[in-house]
């Protein structure tokens, strides 16, 4: 049953995406900033987390999830060390992700040569 | 006048065909994810989330190798959002980017532009999630 709540949390994200690159003028850049905010706003009364629990991986995969890790790493961070905490925690849980891709990008940049 | 001729000569998408495609791609996506999820917190004996990073590593190790065959920009032109909004896109970008450079070199080129594309998504998500988290901290004390 999980299978297909993500199946269906992420093709969603994904149509609502494509939408708005076909009938407005944004580009690629500002649908992902837009949902990147979109998922930090969404955690402020925790209704991500409530898609997380539904969708499992599907609603781990797309950008939105991004912001909602950011917030989420700054507030379980305040908890514990109050107003700085927001600052110092706010990495904590996309650190993984944003190391690997400048790690495998920078890496593989010297292996392969552009392709055009 | 202007505008009526160049809504007459420009090529005409099929939008439908566009969403359905980034609708059945993006559930793919999703299903992988959550495929990936339950894979690893098999083998490696793990809660599933931490088996979530483990999944969002290998994705974006895919879409940088992908991208590096010269896969993915072909594929991302017919499937649109389905991959753009994925975590795949953001590895795309900051691959693409550091590619397109390497010829200027290691620091001027590769390391002052590699977050060209992909630094919009890093300085929206960590200014929106400061004010949002601080609306969060002082009206609900992160209890929710």
């Amino acid at each position: 049953m999980i299978y297909f709540n993500a199946f269906i949390f992420c093709a969603v994200v994904c149509l609502i995406g494509q939408i708005i690159l076909d009938h407005t003028s944004l580009t690629a850049g500002h649908v992902t900033t837009i949902f990147v905010v979109t998922g930090a706003f969404l955690d402020i009364f925790s209704i991500y987390d409530k898609f997380v629990l539904y969708a499992g991986g599907g609603a781990c995969v797309p950008i939105t999830s991004f912001g909602h890790s950011l917030i989420h790493g700054a507030i379980e961070s305040a908890k514990n060390n109050g107003f700085i905490g927001l600052l110092m925690g706010m990495f904590d849980l996309t650190a993984s992700g944003i190391t690997a891709a400048i790690v495998f990008s920078f890496i593989l940049s010297f292996i392969f040569k552009p392709k055009d | 006048m202007y505008k009526s001729l160049v809504n007459k000569h420009k090529p005409k998408e099929d939008y439908l065909k566009n969403e359905v495609i980034a609708f059945i791609v993006g559930g793919l996506m999703g299903i992988i994810a959550q495929a990936l999820i339950d894979i690893y917190s098999y083998i490696l004996n793990i809660p599933s989330k931490d088996a979530s990073t483990f999944m969002i590593v290998t994705l974006i190790f895919i879409g940088c190798l992908l991208t590096c065959l010269g896969f993915f920009d072909n594929i991302v032109k017919k499937c649109g959002a389905g991959l753009i909004v994925p975590i795949t896109g953001f590895a795309h970008s900051m691959m693409s980017a550091a590619l397109d450079f390497r010829k200027e070199g290691m620091i001027n080129g590769i390391g002052a532009n590699m977050f060209k594309l992909a630094g919009s998504v890093i300085v929206f998500g960590v200014v929106s999630a400061y004010i949002f988290g601080l609306i969060r901290y002082l009206f609900f004390g992160g209890a929710i």
